[in-house]
């Protein structure tokens, strides 16, 4: 091996200051941001911390996993639900709100200029944490599971809008040309060009999404937008570990679960 | 006018299982929707009674003088999201070497790794965050750690997806000419996989700027400490410049990772 790394030819040296200048700045971006963190030690509680952990992991809050009443902060089984329920709600908003935003942002459909524009907005969607906009939508709705489907909704939109023009971006223009020809007007190329077209690429992007949204309605909660989120905070806030342990036991088995099933059907589909 | 053609196509096939897909999937939505009270006449009642009047004190005028004392929790935000993603990435290259079942053909550890990888993921950063704010105490520690568990999974998950698509052809080529696992890994499977390597690791860390800019909401350092603060005081006007600075970082953040990223791959 070595004898024959000697007899290969020379590598470029080229570009090798610009190459010194990445590896420059990247060193000293890492550097900056570790002299940003301050590192306190570990709290002197924190022993008494780890043993608690333990015994809550050991003695684990059945009652909360078996109660069936409908208040998430008493039934686990019923937070768990909420919190599918606001994903698939807020998947759903979005799915169909994101399908204007992104046939304003495909270049095809509505011209260069307009989808540059179209595209600079669902930028700016996605740059919103879904957080904050809880915190907002609260304000708006008041608190409860309403709000967290909102702020699901509206910034599932950023990725969602962006996907979907993509995948209207390199469908087949020939079918759109042909309902054209024939006169179809602009509703009938949408319904009967291009979104039976794109259709499949949609659902399965949707479904993408729909975990992605799992994962964020799990945290809704901490800010007061429903779902298992408050009683994590709670549980987490008064270090009731047993309870902590097994609402993050519970929410590993159901989004592995929920991945499962929903990319089973994404492979089904495209 | 389109209709005048219907009649001359051939017939279509039938779309029992179609519908039934179509109607499973609306009772999901509308028994979820009817779960989670989402109810839109009420929505549309109370954004009329309360929601104007919120944003106005947000955004109309959002307090400008707070926009100084906004900068360095700010700064802080993206020290975590930069620390959080390097450490990360650190680790995720040996983790997903051993998860790709094309270098490491022992099935059991290929197993467990990506069992511990997905579990990695499951948990919501800000679950981590809370957590580890109870061993170390509030401040950008904490979240620190949280963070690089979180790129962890992330970016060894996608990258042990890309060392599985390589070109096999250049390993066989290396094992021709006797090259070990170590020749392999370092002449044939890093130079192919390590533009996308870099790619995730920037999408880990424009996911991490977002995700450190609420963190401080359960006491982990960044920006959300503040958030926290002007909510309790109900200071809308401060936290609208919050929300307006942050976005504005996060925009220019994304724009400068995502025109690398397209040219790394």
């Amino acid at each position: 091996m070595e004898n024959i790394l000697k007899k290969l030819p020379q590598k470029p040296r080229a570009n090798s200051l610009y190459k010194t200048l990445i590896y420059i700045v990247v060193i000293s971006l890492v550097i900056w941001g570790f002299s940003g963190i301050q590192y306190n030690g570990i709290m002197q509680t924190a022993r008494g911390e780890i043993s608690d952990m333990l015994n809550g992991f050991l003695n684990l809050d059945t009652v909360y996993l078996t109660s069936f009443e409908a208040d998430a902060l008493v039934s686990l089984p019923y937070a768990i639900v909420e919190t599918i329920a606001i994903a698939i709600c807020g998947t759903f908003v979005s799915g169909i709100l994101a399908i204007p935003f992104a046939l304003m942002a495909s270049q095809n459909i509505v011209g260069q200029k307009t989808a540059n524009f179209g595209k600079f907005i669902i930028t700016m969607i996605r740059t919103f944490p879904e957080l904050i906009l809880a915190l907002v939508f609260i304000g708006v709705v008041g608190p409860g599971a309403p709000a967290g489907i909102l702020a699901l909704g509206v910034h599932s939109i950023g990725m969602l809008g962006k996907l979907y023009s993509e995948a209207i971006e390199s469908m087949d223009i020939g079918v759109k040309e042909g309902v054209e020809s024939c006169g179809g007007n602009s509703s009938e190329v949408l319904f009967r060009a291009v979104l039976p077209q794109v259709a499949p690429e949609f659902l399965s992007y949707t479904l993408f999404r729909f975990e992605i949204n799992m994962r964020a309605a799990t945290i809704l909660g901490l800010v007061g937008a429903g779902g298992i989120g408050a009683p994590l905070i709670f549980a987490i806030v008064s270090r009731n570990w047993s309870r902590v342990w097994v609402i993050v036991l519970a929410l590993i088995v159901t989004v592995t679960i929920i991945d499962l099933i929903s990319s089973s059907i994404r492979k089904k589909l495209v | 006018m389109i209709s005048k053609f219907e009649h001359n196509l051939p017939k279509k096939p039938n779309k029992t299982k179609f519908y039934s897909n179509v109607i499973i999937f609306a009772l999901i939505i509308i028994s979820s929707a009817w779960f989670a009270g989402f109810n839109i006449i009420t929505l549309f009642q109370n954004f009329f009674r309360f929601g104007f009047r919120l944003i106005g004190q947000i955004f109309f005028p959002p307090d400008w003088g707070y926009f100084d004392n906004a900068i360095p929790p700010l700064l802080e935000t993206i020290q975590m999201a930069i620390v959080g993603s390097f450490i990360g990435a650190i680790f995720a290259f040996p983790a997903a070497v051993l998860a790709a079942n094309n270098f490491i053909h022992i099935k059991w550890l290929n197993k467990t790794v990506r069992v511990l990888l997905n579990i990695t993921r499951t948990l919501p950063a800000l679950v981590l965050a809370s957590i580890f704010v109870g061993l170390f105490g509030s401040g950008s520690f904490p979240g620190v750690i949280a963070l690089s568990i979180f790129s962890f999974g992330l970016i060894s998950k996608m990258t042990y997806e890309s060392i599985e698509s390589i070109d096999f052809g250049q390993v066989e080529a290396l094992m021709s000419v006797g090259g070990n696992k170590w020749n392999i890994l370092r002449y044939s499977i890093l130079p192919q996989v390590l533009p996308q390597f870099i790619s995730y690791t920037l999408y880990a860390f424009e996911v991490n700027v977002r995700a450190a800019a609420v963190l401080g909401y359960v006491g982990a350092g960044g920006i959300g400490q503040k958030y926290k603060i002007f909510l309790q005081l109900r200071r809308f006007d401060n936290v609208g410049t919050i929300i307006i600075i942050s976005f504005v970082a996060v925009l220019i953040i994304d724009t400068i990772s995502s025109s690398i990223r397209r040219r790394l791959v």
